[in-house]
């Protein structure tokens, strides 16, 4: 993403290009990632570590639904909700995801307007994706609500497989959990933007460095993430 | 030859991160215990891996009592000997050697190898040691909880682990062990993923990733593992936490427990495995690549001779690190698999002994005609090298599927991962302890303390390890308290489990001088300056010894050669700081 940053960080002109110019930035000193700042670079690193939890957990997954001895629940049925007079099968899944894949679109206009330095924009969309992030936690609350009201436990189910309910649990579990953080910074990026915080580069509670708006960049790193988790969620627990 | 050509400072690129001023502490509070300075959080990290280090030992003690002199110690019953083993296990794997290493080293070191001022993020930093000090305090209470500690083996095989018939399993020990588990895995990925960007984004000028000692390369590539190896022991953790207490079945098949059908079911007791020894595997290499580094250093500043095949020894680091992500079953060879997955991984491990073998070569090499001191740092580093081709080479039995089927789970398994991942590293840690000691505290250890600790230590160690394997061999098999009506298979053995029991109780002994000396030269020792090994690398070039908080006073040092630069013909001296323009006079620095 070339010159993205704001403060300094920013890569400096004339390096070589394509692979050369890779190779000059692993043998240069300083930075490898001439463009990243450190906030960058620890979150793509953090995600290459998430990234192995979240596929030990699928991996968990698909070790137990393939050695299993008994039936494995039939996710068209079992995730189908009864509307309009008939059984319309994943038709709620189908809306989380588009609402997660639409958030996905509002983040990166929030990175693009936070980089033009229009607060209003910035902040509405900030908001607008915590708030389609909420929805999605939302509908998945009542899923779990409709499924637990229908037997569907940790330890076992009306129709088969008990690692059914086990594997579903914690990795829809798993997954909310990382939607609910996301939009708790959120939250807090938006009211960031909001007061001016990243104009002044007042120092982040967390990290106690001083902001700029990449924190919304890298903000949206972790959020295109957790969208990204989902879709191998979807393909791999309710369309196989 | 690498880069030895000096160049001067107008060539080297300008500063591309401007100077962020750091975190400055108000009060007393945040000077010592809130710190956010790597140094302070370095030596947190450490007073409490060796605190509960301690423990690990005084269990070791008690384990080697009961195996010397069975039936004598009415207080060590089968199930206390199970716990004792376990938080053994653990505790030296996990929260001493991986939190010394890079919780320890790592904070110490990174940033001023590389001329940094602190690690990139210093409060996620902090939280780090917090969260880690937690962990620790969640393991010890499993020593008080009803029930006592799990008494499952370091490895948590399940079902026996959320049994009741194993101590723990139905009470809080089991319990207490996952959420520590899980809690120090978490304050590990904060540190960790500081101690790689400060590496990766946070060098100086002129410091490029060639240059930097082996010290760092080491830790960085054990960093870089932790990352990616410890997401599967989260995960392993997280589900046999579900299985004990929600009552899931992912590791659970059907079982029969004193005549009564449990209610779990169809849960794959296998799966754990794979997961524990995906992080397991690793594990070993994510304390013995930080030792590889260290003691690349130690040899070459006390041999006054730069590091023979320094790219070598970097790309052997990685290669290691790389490989060991494929290696993982053969822990389980002994668990059924198809006799392909056992070629494969048999075949992986032993391509492992390559750039392994190459390591040991380069630093024998390195020796080879050195000036070597035989300062107490370099003692422990020989004997880091003779420890480690040892145990290297039954590993090279064990890796073997045929050879390791009649092995497997007897005390020649023991000794020779105590050989290659207990003393060897250990030695490491003590060696590197009396070489940067003089630049944490201003002051030396005490020599003949530190003579009397190595040789102590190092026979010792032998005393203890050795004659185990010959104990294996003859089949006593591991995590047996006494041998009951098989004793008679024993005999041969039995004077030889007494002698090495005494050996451990000395060599248990032979700490506390090694403790006394850490406290009694704070005081007492002789003055040590500001580099007194006459070394290269940027930290003993600080302004002031002990570093102040942000390292370098006004001006962060500029980089102008590796680390090795040892007995340089032509030099003024025998070595040349890595930030020494050398032929060039710092004069000439034009801005
Ligand atoms: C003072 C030196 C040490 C002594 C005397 C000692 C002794 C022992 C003994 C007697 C056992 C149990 C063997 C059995 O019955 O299966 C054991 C197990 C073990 N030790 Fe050590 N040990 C020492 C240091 C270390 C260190 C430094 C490490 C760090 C890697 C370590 C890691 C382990 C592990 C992983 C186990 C296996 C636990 C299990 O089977 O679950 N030990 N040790
Ligand atoms: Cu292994």
């Amino acid at each position: 993403m070339g010159e993205t940053t704001l403060n300094g960080f920013g890569a400096k002109p004339a390096r070589p290009s394509g692979i050369r110019g890779v190779a000059a930035d692993w043998a240069s000193d300083q930075r490898a990632f001439k463009s990243a700042s450190w906030g960058k670079a620890m979150m793509w690193i953090f995600l290459l570590s998430d990234t192995f939890i979240f596929s030990c957990f699928l991996l968990a997954y698909m070790t137990a639904r393939s050695s299993t001895t008994v039936p494995w629940p039939n996710a068209s049925e079992v995730f189908a909700l009864h509307m309009f007079g008939a059984d319309i099968p994943l038709i709620l899944i189908a809306i989380m995801t588009f609402v997660l894949i639409s958030s996905s679109g509002t983040m990166a206009m929030a990175v693009n307007f936070a980089y033009r330095k229009n607060k209003g924009a910035t902040v509405a969309l900030l908001l607008a994706t915590a708030a389609l992030g909420a929805t999605f936690v939302g509908m998945q609350a009542f899923e779990w609500t409709k499924l637990i009201t229908e037997g569907v436990r940790p330890w076992g189910n009306p129709w088969g497989a008990p690692q059914f309910g086990a594997t579903f649990f914690m990795i829809t579990g798993f997954h909310g959990t990382h939607v609910s953080f996301g939009v708790l910074f959120l939250l807090i990026v938006a009211r960031k933007v909001w007061r001016g915080e990243y104009d002044r580069g007042d120092r982040g509670f967390f990290t106690s460095r001083p902001g700029d708006y990449e924190h919304v960049e890298t903000m949206g790193l972790y959020w295109h993430f957790v969208d990204l988790v989902w879709v191998f969620i979807f393909a791999f627990f309710y369309l196989w | 030859m690498v880069d030895a050509t000096p160049r001067m400072e107008r060539d080297i690129p300008p500063a591309e991160v401007p100077e962020l001023e750091l975190y400055h502490p108000k009060s007393w509070w945040t000077t010592y215990v809130f710190s956010q300075d790597a140094k302070v959080i370095a030596i947190q990290y450490s007073g409490t891996a060796v605190a509960i280090g301690l423990v690990a030992l005084v269990l070791s003690w008690l384990m080697r009592l009961q195996l010397g002199f069975p039936g004598t110690f009415s207080f060590i019953t089968p199930e206390a000997y199970y716990q004792f083993i376990t938080m053994h296990g653990m505790i030296m794997v996990i929260y001493l050697l991986t939190a010394l290493f890079l919780g320890g080293f790592g904070n110490y070191l990174i940033p001023l190898m590389v001329g940094a001022r602190d690690m990139v993020f210093p409060y996620v930093n902090m939280l780090s040691f917090w969260i880690y000090l937690l962990a620790v305090l969640v393991l010890a209470a499993s020593f008080f909880a009803p029930g006592g500690p799990t008494g499952a083996g370091w490895t948590l095989y399940p079902p026996q682990a959320i049994l009741g018939g194993t101590p723990g399993g139905q009470s809080w020990g089991i319990i207490l062990m996952l959420v520590s588990l899980i809690l120090f895995i978490i304050g590990f990925t904060m540190g960790g993923l500081n101690y790689a960007v400060t590496v990766i984004q946070g060098r100086t000028r002129g410091m490029t990733l060639m240059r930097m000692p082996l010290t760092v390369w080491g830790i960085f590539t054990a960093t870089v593992m932790a990352l990616l190896a410890f997401p599967a022991l989260f995960v392993a953790c997280v589900m046999m936490l579900f299985d004990r207490v929600l009552g899931t079945s992912f590791f659970m098949p059907a079982l029969v427990e004193m005549g009564e059908q449990l209610s779990y079911g169809g849960g794959s007791p296998i799966l754990f495995q794979h997961l524990f020894w995906f992080f397991g595997h690793p594990e070993v290499y994510i304390v013995a690549l930080p030792a590889f580094g260290i003691v690349s250093d130690l040899i070459s500043t006390h041999a006054r001779k730069n590091i023979f095949g320094y790219r070598m020894m970097v790309w052997a680091i990685v290669i290691i690190g790389a490989l060991s992500f494929i290696v993982w079953a053969h822990h389980m060879y002994v668990s059924g698999m198809h006799p392909w997955f056992g070629f494969f991984f048999a075949t992986t491990t032993l391509i492992i002994a390559v750039p392994t073998a190459i390591k040991v070569y380069n630093w024998v090499l390195t020796l080879w005609r050195g000036d070597i001191h035989l300062t107490v740092p370099m003692l422990f580093a020989l004997a880091f090298i003779v420890t480690f081709v040892n145990g290297g080479l039954t590993g090279l039995f064990l890796g073997n599927v045929v050879v390791d089927v009649p092995l497997s789970d007897t005390m020649f398994v023991v000794a020779h991962f105590h050989m290659v991942m207990g003393v060897a590293p250990i030695m490491v840690i003590f060696g590197a302890i009396y070489h940067w000691y003089p630049k944490i505290t201003g002051r030396m250890l005490e020599d003949w303390m530190g003579k009397f600790h190595f040789w102590v230590t190092f026979v010792g160690a032998y005393a203890i390890f050795f004659p185990m394997h010959y104990v294996g061999l003859v089949g006593v098999p591991r995590r047996y308290p006494e041998m009951g009506e098989a004793a008679f298979m024993t005999a041969p053995v039995d004077n030889l489990n007494a002698f090495i029991s005494v050996a451990a109780l000395v060599v248990g002994f032979a700490q506390m001088v090694f403790l006394f000396n850490l406290v009694w030269s704070l005081r007492f020792g002789k003055e040590a300056g500001p580099n007194p090994w006459r070394a290269t690398s940027l930290e003993w070039q600080t302004p002031t010894t002990p570093p102040p908080h942000g390292n370098w006073g006004d001006e962060r040092p500029v980089v102008y050669r590796w680390a090795y630069d040892y007995s340089v013909p032509g030099a003024p001296e025998d070595f040349i700081p890595q930030n020494d323009p050398w032929p060039d006079k710092p004069a000439t620095r034009a801005a």
